[in-house]
């Protein structure tokens, strides 16, 4: 997870504990950026490049890569004294002082979520070239930020079975930085079956970064009302529920923000190619604003959206996102449950445009995202993989090509 | 490319969409559990055991920590993602685009190259499995249990590859990976040192630090192979080895640091007065060293071998590192140093670099079991006390190549049948060393506690504290 920019004169320098590692290279194998290097002594870790992804961390065998010393930010250990030391260094008087880099763990929970949800990328994220630099994890459950509800709307028709809430949160003088595709952590009040606190749930923020309403310190999240589990079974979602259910005015206690290489590409041209179902809407729905409200600037770049639902009545933003200019975006939507129309799913849209998907495919400057429930993951790839093989190509071929730019992304749930 | 947890055999190579594959590997699924209770650890199946499970191969997969009962452990099928336009890095086809199946004319070899080394990993668990008996404590236990798991997923992944490219040939020779054993006379494991015993926990821990290094250098080279889901699955597989390497380094660090602990407080290196302590003495230590050391480096073959020419011509097993390497790649007319006994001398003299890979291969080790023992030796001297381990003499104790037929000292002195049989019991563990270490072994089976002749280790798994319940006994 990237760490905000060191503050002050503080920082936080990511060391490998010399006395325990075993120079096995499995971190410098993992680390995405180079960050790491070793001479016939010592792993050693580059201060300046290294942006706390912690892609190394959960791979080393001994631990000793999980090692932190507090440093002058223009005084970090050199390469070179790391290169000569057979032990780490003492903690210092620095040692007691919080670092600007300081960074709390990321909770276990946001772990294991993102690391379902990322798993059908197929391989280790990047953030897009020109994506803005992301703050993680300021907020922790530890020292959770107390927004207040300052809206909240069903978006679904009244009749359809889904309930799914426009929520609206402002974070007052807090300051609380997120990017479109980042997520939040939300901590239901009370304790579970077994009287432990509830543990934390992770939204994906539907406002773009400048807030719901620009210039207010605040953020949207879209929230389905779970009331089934994942085998149709009912189930009373404890978060989702608590969400659904609040009112104008009421406390909500947030951690985060989480997530920093689902993110949006912010150069001049970049196009978008949009895939989700449901609450998956809440990512595009940040990105698709964000582009609304810079439509006059006339930066270029195409945006599409596949847009899966049973019906018109139980898809989100399904209104507003009508009334976008056909030349600002190409909306694809598609019905399960239309009665007398023959079942659609999203998959079967972008076979439908297989050409136009297959040339962003190609776009160096195009930039997919899928956001949704895990069935729907699956139909999608095989949608690519024929649309691939139509043309001539080979999707497993250009899958790792798409990660390697940071292209492709999958948040599946 | 999504991990299925539905399926039966958690996979990133699709497997759902290769049908006959995937029925052959469900087929051998219940073979390979009824060879893991006939053959995996010993009265272990109703444990549960903080294991890491690899669940994807990205960097987030890893860190899965959980105790889960051995027998459930979702062994899988994990190839590195591959890259685009990969082309081979070495040998004739230097240049060419990798290849993704097998090439007739390299079948039978190939072939041989996977079952060899697929012949190891259930090899190991067989050699390991009463260890958990005579655990010195839960955290070794758990150790121990991780390696097996992680060996069994081995085995996996070139059944896998066996099974995917080698057609009929494959399926029966992924059947008869589950029934050698090791040790047995009538059907042993492919290998020698994988039909040795591992008798107690301190030759376990020189088998990890040293065999399995041996297992990182195969590894490393075949990562390099034309053949890219060859390359791909070990590439993911040394990410595993790791962990292997790491037990039995801190392993025997640990046993070195109870010793010299134990010398200090009797201010003693009488190796009796030790003994008599409950530890075991720095020479025996290296006596054992130098027993695996030299059983292991036969495991790289002769030192001058025309079918590692032929490996590596072919493309089907490069060099260690060797994308990182400065030279053409195709060593057609380059020399490299080898040692040769000539009459009552061991010299060394220049060879074509092609016929020398598995001397080149056994160096790379080497380098790296030496940087393994300057650490060991740091724990004796951060004590204050004076005692180095050192590795013997490339020809001593070997079995394959120059050295088979004459006896060299540790200290690279060639030796007469006489000297040798007077002398050999003072460099390779004895009778009554092998029985005085196998007196210490003793379940330690408290949390927190450790057996006398072994420290307690710096940090414990997964930042867990090292009294941690790693296992759990039902």
């Amino acid at each position: 997870m990237n760490a905000p920019p060191a503050q002050g004169e503080l920082a936080r320098q990511h060391l490998i504990d010399p006395e325990i590692c075993i120079r096995c290279n499995t971190c410098q194998e993992m680390c995405p950026i180079d960050a790491i290097t070793h001479d016939s002594r010592n792993y050693v870790i580059r201060f300046e490049v290294c942006n706390w992804c912690n892609a190394c961390i959960g791979p080393c065998p001994t631990g000793a890569i999980d090692s932190l010393r507090n440093v002058r930010t223009e005084k970090p250990y050199t390469l070179e004294e790391q290169f000569a030391w057979d032990v780490l260094p003492e903690f210092s008087d620095l040692d007691k002082l919080a670092a600007g880099n300081a960074v709390t763990e990321v909770p276990s929970e946001v772990k294991r979520i993102t690391e379902v949800a990322t798993a059908g990328q197929g391989g280790p994220a990047l953030a897009p070239r020109s994506a803005a630099h992301p703050y993680v994890n300021l907020y922790g459950p530890g020292n959770p930020v107390t927004a207040t509800v300052s809206g909240n709307h069903r978006l679904t028709a009244d009749d359809a079975s889904s309930d799914i809430h426009h929520l609206v949160l402002d974070f007052g003088a807090i300051p609380f930085p997120v990017l479109e595709g980042q997520s939040i952590g939300i901590i239901p009040p009370g304790v579970d079956a077994n009287g432990k606190p509830h543990l934390l749930r992770m939204y994906s923020v539907a406002s773009p970064r400048e807030g719901e309403r620009p210039g207010y310190n605040n953020l949207a999240l879209t929230v389905k009302r779970v009331d089934q589990d994942h085998e149709g079974k009912p189930a009373r979602g404890v978060c989702s529920n608590y969400l659904c259910d609040l009112t104008k005015g009421d406390p909500v206690q947030v951690t985060g923000p989480y997530g920093a290489t689902y993110l949006m590409p912010n150069h001049p041209g970049a196009s978008i190619m949009m895939i989700c179902t449901g609450t998956g809407s809440a990512p595009m729905r940040a990105m698709t604003e964000r582009r609304r409200r810079r439509m006059s600037l006339n930066e270029g770049g195409e945006l599409v959206l596949f847009f899966g639902a049973r019906s018109p009545g139980e898809l989100p933003y399904f209104g507003p996102l009508q009334k976008l200019p056909a030349d600002f975006i190409d909306i694809n939507f598609a019905f399960s449950r239309m009665p007398g129309e023959p079942k659609q799913y999203v998959q079967d849209l972008i076979r439908a445009k297989g050409d136009k998907v297959f040339q962003m495919l190609q776009d160096e400057n195009c930039f997919i995202y899928v956001c949704g429930l895990k069935g729907m993951e699956a139909g999608v790839l095989e949608a690519f993989r024929d649309i691939c093989r139509a043309h001539g190509a080979d999707w497993e071929t250009l899958r790792p090509e798409l990660l390697g730019k940071a292209r492709f992304h999958v948040e599946t749930y | 490319m999504a991990i299925d947890y539905n399926e039966r055999i958690p996979n990133n190579v699709e497997l759902s969409s290769n049908k006959t594959l995937q029925r052959a590997l469900e087929q051998w699924q219940p073979s390979y559990l009824n060879w893991w209770n006939e053959m995996g650890p010993d009265n272990s199946t109703n444990y549960d055991v903080y294991l890491r499970t690899a669940v994807s191969v990205d960097a987030n997969g890893w860190a899965h920590f959980d105790h889960v009962k051995m027998p459930e452990y979702r062994w899988g099928i994990f190839l590195t993602p591959g890259e685009a336009d990969k082309k081979i890095s070495f040998g004739d086809h230097k240049g060419d685009a990798v290849w993704n199946e097998v090439p007739g004319e390299y079948r039978s070899t190939l072939r041989r190259i996977i079952v060899t080394q697929g012949d190891t990993e259930p090899a190991s668990v067989e050699q390991q499995r009463h260890l958990g008996l005579t655990a010195p404590s839960l955290y070794d236990l758990r150790n121990l249990f991780q390696v097996n798991v992680e060996e069994g997923r081995h085995l996996w992944a070139m059944v896998y590859l066996l099974h995917a490219h080698f057609g009929r040939d494959g399926r029966e020779e992924g059947e008869a990976l589950l029934e050698r054993r090791s040790g047995d006379a009538d059907n042993p494991r492919i290998l020698t040192a994988f039909n040795e015993k591992t008798p107690d926990w301190l030759s376990f821990f020189m088998f990890t630090f040293i065999t399995d290094r041996d297992g990182k250098y195969q590894l490393a080279s075949l990562a390099e192979s034309a053949f890219d889901p060859l390359a791909r699955t070990c590439k993911f597989m040394l990410t595993e080895e790791a962990h292997h390497l790491f037990v039995g380094e801190s392993g025997v660090a640990r046993i070195i640091q109870r010793t010299c602990e134990v010398m200090n407080q009797l201010k003693t290196d009488d190796p009796a007065k030790l003994r008599a302590a409950g530890v075991i003495d720095l020479p025996t230590l290296q006596k054992y060293l130098n027993f695996h050391f030299s059983v292991t480096s036969d495991l790289y073959g002769a030192e001058i071998s025309s079918n590692a020419a032929t490996y590596y011509t072919t493309g089907l097993k490069g060099r260690f590192e060797e994308t990182k390497i400065a030279d053409d790649h195709k060593l057609d007319n380059s020399a490299y140093e080898v040692m040769d006994v000539a009459g009552d001398k061991i010299l060394s003299r220049h060879v074509p670099a092609l016929t020398a890979l598995n001397e080149r291969l056994r160096d790379d080790w080497v380098k790296d079991v030496q940087a393994g023992i300057d650490r060991w030796n740091r724990v004796p001297e951060k004590l204050g006390i004076n005692f180095k381990f050192t590795l013997p003499h490339k020809g001593f104790h070997r079995k394959i190549g120059m050295f088979a037929d004459v006896h060299v000292a540790p200290d690279g002195r060639l030796l007469s049948e006489a000297e040798w049989t007077h002398q050999h019991q003072n460099w390779l563990p004895s009778e009554e060393d092998r029985l005085y270490v196998h007196s210490l072994m003793g379940r330690c089976l408290e949390p927190g506690k450790y057996a006398n002749w072994i420290a307690a280790p710096a940090r414990g798994i997964n930042n867990k504290p090292i009294d941690f319940e790693y296992v759990r006994f039902n």
